[in-house]
């Protein structure tokens, strides 16, 4: 059975024995990407619709949807022509039927074969630590804010630490939200050293036993050299306070971004251990498939998706989700 | 930011040098590169594909005159179809009210704080006039401290009423600007989506109440193909005046520039070109479709050099080149000079040919000229003046007084020769400039 009908079956015919919970969260990814999903759906339907058989202008249509979607060019080109392939193969001609080899390829596009896990690496003993990064303006403050909350609310003891020094107002932000979420908060005044800072911050957290240290870093394009070189200083900092830190290194990136998402992942990527994506800004009409070629050229997986600005829209990934929130109307 | 496409686009035109006449044969390599490197830039799709139609329309045909080659004639095609596409002509930003009202909307995390500290900073330099920021992001946390900060560091005044109503706040901010004789009003407004009907309807009310002369749409130029889901989102909601690309000063290709024009008809106004306040420039097609097919943009770089260099000093400078009398002190002042006019990458990008001279990859470590002004400065005047004396015991006390090694200070001194060897070349006229 395809992994379209899999997740067909799997949300449509769930029996009461399921948690509650998973459906909750299944709403969630339904309704935030609501936005997402039109326009996107719509545009695969009506393909479907106006041909009766395959041919070269369904895929150049079909060229283009996903490429609005910004899933990267490369990405779609080679996404074609297997797409074009199996048809060929497997003799169909019917739109209908691609329809649900399309939605199977995506799928097998981000997986590959791999176990994925979107779990955090929590530490056994001592701080578990994680640093966030990304470029100017994807929502790395917000993002922290709303995952110290879920690990608050899951009983973790959570240390913000604001190694944003740079931007005016940053620190004056995280502080807020620490105190809004209502957990502790490190922090020293613009303009100091961030390495310091984090250097502090780790120190805290060792001593005071915390479980958690989120690490908000200062926006950077990736192209300025001596930006990077500050962000490897931080991580040799935190190697030299705390075994194995940081255990997680997020990559932040805005849903709306286009190829330039590969470009930041590359480059983060060179300078610290990335171990995953959080895509953020879902909630309006972007489709963030850059991520797609992001896994699919560098093997970072998404880790949390940003589905709104309350502190609950904030979700572990699922890539089963995710493509049944963007096809639902579809099964 | 948009090497890439240039390069595709030369690569292309490569490979058609020589043919007499452009055919639909020989150009489909051409085209076909054109419509990858344009969708890698994240050109809008439709837009990729109108411009390739016409592009292709107008070059077949053309009959390749003796005096140039299909590939002259076809990069000539290019760029003026490109030119065409990003606006034709500049458009300044108009200011005529009394105080003149600009209102800055956008996506959140696109800027716009930050832009609208550099664009007070651009008003009041080029015009002399005096500009009040107005801080109407009342949601997000620390906003309004942060374009107080932006305030501070301008010296630039920022009327604020906490976390009140965005409506009222702007109302009350033209009046309190025209009793104290301000000339520009600039609006910070709080981060949207377009589909947020609430906040976009608070949008409409700012506007009606305070009927502004400028509604500019600041937007990420990292943006992929869902721009024009928000441009025509504001734009539906907002009669939009012009927009303000960010973060320009990164990798990306910046694509939604090409789109933005086309789609919407609204003339880019600035770009933001790097994260300090004096970072803003105004946007003029004709360069930027220059750049877009690296071919330079000496034009920038006379006026930044403008700007930025004082005249008689430099004057200076170059005579005493002339003369082989060129050293350290000389040296010294160059470099704060150079310094003024930003970062050195952004600078040799400007060249023409910077490509073919392999400059456009060029990454500098600001760190590393601080480590070569450190060393300078912890020489003696005599020392600088006659560098040759400087030999080990003064490296050593050097090098410590500057924080680095020997090594360093030696590489700095050897460097220096070189330069100063090719200065003679220069002056003698047996070397030609490189460009």
């Amino acid at each position: 059975m395809g992994l379209f009908n899999k997740i067909k079956t799997m949300f449509q015919s769930k029996n009461e024995t399921e948690e509650k919970v998973e459906k909750e969260e299944v709403k969630v990814y339904e309704k935030g990407l609501s936005k997402s999903r039109q326009g996107f759906v719509s545009k695969l339907a009506d393909l479907t619709n106006k041909y009766r058989t395959i041919n070269d202008d369904y895929f150049d249509e079909l060229e283009e949807i996903l490429i609005m979607a910004d899933i990267g060019v490369n990405t779609v080109m080679e996404f074609i022509d297997r797409l074009k392939d199996r048809a060929t193969k497997e003799k169909i001609s019917d739109p209908e039927l691609l329809k649900e080899i399309i939605v199977d390829e995506l799928f097998i596009i981000y997986v590959n074969d791999e176990v994925l896990s979107s779990k955090i690496a929590y530490q056994e003993e001592g701080p578990t630590v994680l640093l966030f990064v990304g470029v100017n303006g994807v929502g790395k403050t917000t993002t922290i804010a709303k995952l110290a909350w879920k690990m608050k609310e899951e009983g973790k003891k959570v240390l913000l630490v604001a190694a944003d020094t740079f931007r005016a107002g940053a620190v004056e932000q995280l502080r807020f939200w620490s105190e809004k979420v209502g957990v502790d908060f490190y922090g020293k005044e613009e303009g100091s050293d961030p390495a310091s800072v984090v250097y502090d911050g780790c120190m805290k957290a060792k001593s005071e036993a915390y479980d958690v240290v989120l690490i908000d870093t200062a926006g950077r394009l990736q192209n300025k050299v001596n930006l990077m070189k500050e962000l490897e200083k931080i991580n040799k900092v935190i190697q030299g306070i705390i075994e194995g830190g940081p255990h997680e290194t997020l990559l932040v990136i805005d849903a709306t971004t286009g190829q330039n998402g590969i470009s930041q992942a590359k480059a983060f990527q060179e300078i610290t251990n990335i171990t995953g994506i959080v895509l953020t800004k879902l909630d309006g009409t972007a489709k963030g498939g850059i991520v797609l070629a992001i896994k699919e050229q560098l093997g970072l997986p998404v880790k949390f998706i940003g589905l709104g600005e309350r502190k609950e829209d904030l979700q572990v990934f699922d890539i089963e989700k995710y493509i049944y929130g963007l096809f639902k109307d579809m099964m | 930011m948009f090497e890439s496409l240039g390069e595709r686009l030369q690569n292309a035109i490569h490979k058609i040098k020589g043919y007499g006449k452009i055919t639909e044969e020989n150009i489909s390599d051409m085209m076909r590169e054109i419509r990858l490197a344009l969708l890698e830039a994240d050109v809008n799709y439709k837009v990729v594909k109108e411009f390739t139609n016409s592009v292709k329309e107008k070059a077949l045909g053309e009959e390749v005159a003796s005096s140039i080659n299909p590939g002259d004639l076809f990069v000539k095609i290019v760029k003026d179809e490109l030119t065409e596409l990003l606006g034709g002509s500049q458009v300044d930003i108009c200011l005529k009210g009394n105080p003149a009202v600009v209102m800055l909307v956008g996506l959140q995390g696109s800027g716009k704080t930050t832009t609208i500290g550099k664009l007070a900073n651009f008003l009041r330099k080029r015009h002399a006039k005096k500009p009040l920021l107005v801080a109407c992001d009342v949601y997000r946390p620390a906003a309004i401290d942060q374009l107080k900060q932006i305030g501070k560091q301008l010296n630039i005044e920022v009327y604020d009423e906490g976390q009140g109503n965005p409506v009222e706040i702007s109302k009350n901010a033209i009046s309190y600007a025209k009793e104290n004789h301000y000339d520009y009003v600039l609006i910070d407004t709080a981060g949207r989506l377009h589909i947020d009907d609430v906040l976009m309807d608070e949008l409409e009310n700012i506007r009606l109440e305070v009927n502004p002369d400028e509604i500019l749409l600041v937007i990420d130029a990292m943006m992929g193909q869902d721009a024009i889901n928000v441009i025509n989102g504001f734009h539906d909601k907002l009669p939009l005046t012009g927009v303000i690309l960010t973060k320009l000063d990164g990798d990306t290709r910046g694509g939604v520039a090409l789109s933005v024009r086309h789609l919407t008809n609204l003339p880019i106004k600035f770009i933001g070109v790097s994260e300090k306040l004096d970072g803003l420039d105004s946007f003029d097609p004709e360069r930027m479709a220059g750049r877009i097919l690296g071919m330079g943009d000496i034009v920038s770089l006379v006026e930044k050099a403008t700007e930025a260099i004082d005249e008689k000093e430099a004057e200076k400078t170059a005579k005493r080149m002339q003369q082989g009398k060129f050293d350290l002190e000389d040296f010294l002042s160059t470099m704060k000079q150079m310094k003024k006019l930003g970062p050195l990458e952004n600078l040799l990008k400007l060249i023409p040919g910077a490509k073919k001279m392999g400059l456009n990859n060029v990454k500098v470590d600001p760190k590393q000229l601080a480590h070569i002004e450190a060393i300078v400065l912890s020489m003696t005047p005599k020392e600088r003046r006659h560098p040759e004396i400087i030999k080990a015991s003064r490296k050593t006390r050097i090098a410590q007084g500057s924080g680095t090694s020997v090594q360093e200070v030696n590489r700095l001194l050897q460097q220096f020769d070189q330069m100063k060897k090719m200065m003679k070349q220069f002056s003698n006229g047996n070397m030609k400039l490189p460009f």
